[in-house]
């Protein structure tokens, strides 16, 4: 624990074990982003799954909508500190995509529109742990939450899950995204606090 | 092995009414490492009953040595910020780290022009930028957006600003009669007016409320600026 701060008292709360440490809850849906929101025309939207060598797996938007739909409810954390409860989805896991593809790479780089990335163990996107969403509470994925999709890892804080992306390319070595190799956690797991370096 | 980011303990030295909902906090922060303008810190709080919560806040000032400079915005039913900006008091002490945040940043060494946009507080981490220019040559164009005069931060500071920075006061909703400008939003006529053609290459930061940062981006792209040579901070509606 830290130093006592004078006569602060907090909210009235009760202890949510929802709630990661250092969290607090919100109940709109704020929106961080580095830089301008692409616009990308849906046909012109394409998903890969990639590797060094080059496309394993092409989808194009009325493809990717043709594959099964699953429609997670997940809690969001985003290391700015705020976390919001029960929110609903819909989109296609990774274990959908990842079907047919036969790799040894042990890590994804998950690339965007706009160039954003983000590294992740290949494992923290399998196993029912990942989608490519494109619902938002039963509306289409507006521009500035990730629209047309975006990746959503709900066990890691929020800059893991890529908006507007475009692909996961699959490495054998790991390779540090955006906010990666800009002070933040390489792993980001809300439940053990690594939000930045060193953490 | 890399360190963890230290939680360190700061001191209130004092505090400077911006506008009547904010105020600037000067903490004495022993061991600071330094910061670049742009980065921010995260605050922590703890009540005597264990429980704690933390913010994020930029950082206002230059970097000099242990001092600190936060300036907070009052968040009506907030949980941090009324604490910081009614209740602390010099010679209190709440706990900090950072700095936090190696991309919305300027380095003092660059040296395209720089166009800074900021949105009510998010004048904030622009006016670290502005204060860490010192005497370099980078021509600096500030846009900086605000409902009305009295909110106005750094009101004296601004209108002293040293030649090489550009001020420009856009009020959205009332305008003083001098202003030159009627109140409203932020449109294209004040970027091409006020702002760094594209062709100049301009290094642009863009600071505020998520959808004052949104139109601000994409009126900048709209114009031809380069979407990778624009860097967004977004304030949500929450926090506080």
């Amino acid at each position: 624990m830290g130093i006592i701060s004078r006569a602060f008292h907090g909210r009235p709360r009760e202890p949510d074990a929802k709630l990661p440490p250092g969290q607090y809850l919100v109940h709109d849906f704020p929106v961080l982003s580095a830089g301008p929101t692409p616009r990308v025309p849906l046909d012109r939207w394409e998903f890969s799954i990639d590797t060094a060598e080059g496309p394993v797996h092409r989808w194009s938007w009325e493809e990717f909508l043709a594959l099964p739909q699953e429609t997670p409810t997940v809690d969001l954390h985003c290391v700015t500190k705020w976390s919001k409860f029960g929110t609903g989805w819909k989109g296609v896991s990774l274990d959908v995509l990842m079907e047919d593809v036969e790799s040894a790479a042990e890590y994804a780089l998950a690339y965007s529109y706009g160039g954003y990335t983000t590294n992740l163990p290949l494992e923290d996107l399998l196993d029912g742990k990942a989608w490519v969403v494109h619902e938002f509470d039963g509306e289409e994925l507006e521009p500035p939450h990730g629209g047309p999709a975006r990746l959503l890892v709900p066990h890691l804080y929020l800059w893991k899950s890529a908006k507007w992306i475009k692909g996961i390319r699959l490495l054998n070595e790991d390779w540090p995204g955006f906010w990666e190799t800009a002070g933040y956690h390489n792993y980001g797991d809300p439940w053990r606090e690594q939000r930045y370096d060193g953490d | 092995m890399i360190k963890r980011l230290a939680w360190r303990v700061a001191t209130l030295e004092s505090a400077r009414q911006e506008t009547p909902t904010a105020k600037t906090l000067v903490l004495d922060v022993p061991g600071w490492p330094g910061h670049l303008p742009g980065q921010h810190v995260d605050v922590r709080l703890t009540a005597p009953d264990g429980y704690s919560t933390q913010r994020s806040y930029s950082i206002a000032n230059a970097s000099a040595g242990d001092r600190l400079e936060l300036t907070v915005q009052t968040v009506d039913d907030g949980e941090v910020s009324p604490y910081l900006t009614d209740v602390l008091e010099p010679g209190d002490q709440i706990e900090l780290r950072g700095p936090v945040g190696g991309w919305f940043v300027w380095r003092p060494h660059s040296s395209p022009p720089v166009l800074l946009i900021g949105g009510g507080s998010g004048i904030v981490p622009l006016m670290a930028m502005v204060r860490s220019r010192g005497k370099a040559d980078t021509p600096f164009r500030l846009l900086y957006s605000l409902r009305d005069p009295g909110q106005l931060f750094y009101a004296d500071e601004l209108e002293k600003v040293k030649a090489g920075v550009e001020v420009a006061y856009l009020y959205t909703r009332i305008a003083p009669p001098d202003a030159g400008r009627a109140a409203g939003r932020l449109q294209t006529a004040d970027l091409i007016a006020y702002g760094w053609p594209p062709e100049t290459g301009p290094d642009v930061f863009v600071c505020g409320p998520t959808g004052f940062v949104e139109s601000a981006a994409d009126l900048l792209t709209a114009l031809g600026h380069d979407p990778a040579k624009i860097r967004t901070e977004r304030f949500g509606p929450t926090g506080g």
